[in-house]
């Protein structure tokens, strides 16, 4: 099997949507949402990092392990940055216990 | 496609495969697959990298979230946009880039290559534009730090003035508090000290050890640390590109072999996703009225 060609449509097409993330990123950041202002600021990055992983970076095509590898330093930083926080989140909870 | 020089002897051996196939792969698609999977290896330690300061920055903007958000609105979300804007657009030249290295289009490449070294100038030189107002405004967080500022923070208020800063032909320090633009909070409601000018670099020892000052402190050694090794990042992406250029211009790749371009752009992309998550991060981080 040789190697994908993703077509030049789908190049531009993803630019427009990452652009587009753009704007609403900064949008969402201007409106106030509350705790959720970080929420979507967050997920409209992940969003954009994903559609960079998966079209620009060729994950897509790439092999099943290649998937893995990715998901999994993915998933590390994730665990690290959860992990942490249940610690300095839940802190506070002490405190105020009855 | 330019031939690949090859002495006599050397063509006798390697005549049945792709010149550029190591004989420790089986074909030329095992030897792309195995350095794709490398590429990614090296990424995953970048995350690892970059992963560190984004948790201690998860923590630090928890425990101290005002002065976090202080300091964000110094920064100017005009410079952060656009340079985020030229960044993807950096990305899509890039894939463009390895696009026509697929179709063996040795031209082509060089062009879209440069076309990306250009648009990662522009980021730097947007960066180089910001650290200095941010020097020029005492935030930088080492040396003659001084918070509150109580000046109105330097930056663009509208598309026309960016172009001209971009290009210099107007200074983007303005001192002193500003009525026109974008509506902007003067930051001066957390120390009593107001404002120290004219003290020759000595930070008053009561700054020193407010909590608000040293916490937004705290907040610009991250936005320096982060955004530096981003640049950083940056300028040897820009390194690896202007090489590229130079091979894909005396013929070194082909339709059947380009990998050092399919893996430098999968290290460009990388750098581009750790700014989608530097941006909101570091300008948006309570910017609601």
């Amino acid at each position: 099997m040789s190697e994908h060609i993703v077509p030049k449509s789908t190049y531009y097409t993803i630019f427009g949507a990452l652009l587009v993330g753009t704007a609403l990123t900064i949008v969402f950041a201007f409106i106030n949402l509350g705790n959720f202002n970080i929420v979507a600021a967050l997920v409209i990055a992940g969003i954009k990092a994903g559609l960079v992983i998966t079209f620009f970076m060729h994950v897509k095509y790439s092999s099943r392990l290649t998937k893995m590898w990715v998901a999994v330093g993915f998933i590390w930083m994730f665990l690290m940055i959860s992990i942490t926080m249940t610690d300095y989140l839940t802190r506070a909870w002490l405190v105020y216990r009855p | 496609m330019i031939e690949t020089e090859t002495a006599p002897e050397r063509i006798e051996i390697h005549a049945d495969h792709h010149p550029h196939l190591a004989h420790h792969f089986e074909s030329m698609e095992q030897q792309r697959e195995a350095g794709t999977l490398g590429m990614w290896w090296f990424l995953l330690t970048e995350i690892m990298f970059f992963g560190g300061m984004f948790t201690a920055y998860t923590v630090y903007r928890h425990l101290y979230f005002s002065a976090f958000a202080a300091g964000s609105e110094v920064l100017s979300v005009w410079w952060g946009g656009f340079n985020t804007a030229v960044l993807i657009g950096s990305s899509l030249t890039m894939a463009l880039a390895v696009f026509h290295a697929q179709m063996g289009n040795a031209k082509k490449v060089v062009f879209f290559l440069l076309f990306t070294v250009v648009l990662g100038g522009i980021f730097l030189r947007v960066k180089y534009i910001e650290y200095s107002d941010k020097f020029a405004e005492h935030v930088f967080p080492a040396g003659d730090y001084r918070w509150p500022t109580g000046e109105e923070p330097a930056g663009p208020h509208n598309p026309g003035d960016l172009l001209l800063m971009l290009v210099g032909l107007e200074a983007t320090h303005h001192p002193g508090p500003m009525e026109h633009g974008l509506p902007v909070k003067v930051t001066t409601n957390y120390s009593e000290e107001g404002p120290y000018y004219g003290t020759g670099g000595q930070i008053p020892e009561q700054v020193q050890s407010d909590s608000m000052a040293g916490h937004v402190r705290l907040y610009f050694w991250f936005y320096f640390v982060m955004t530096g090794f981003h640049a950083l990042h940056m300028l040897i992406g820009i390194g690896l590109l202007l090489t590229l250029a130079w091979q894909a211009w005396r013929g070194k790749f082909s339709r059947e072999y380009h990998s050092y371009i399919e893996l430098t752009g999968l290290y460009w992309h990388f750098v581009d996703i750790v700014w989608i998550f530097l941006f909101p991060l570091l300008y948006l981080v309570d910017r609601h009225l």
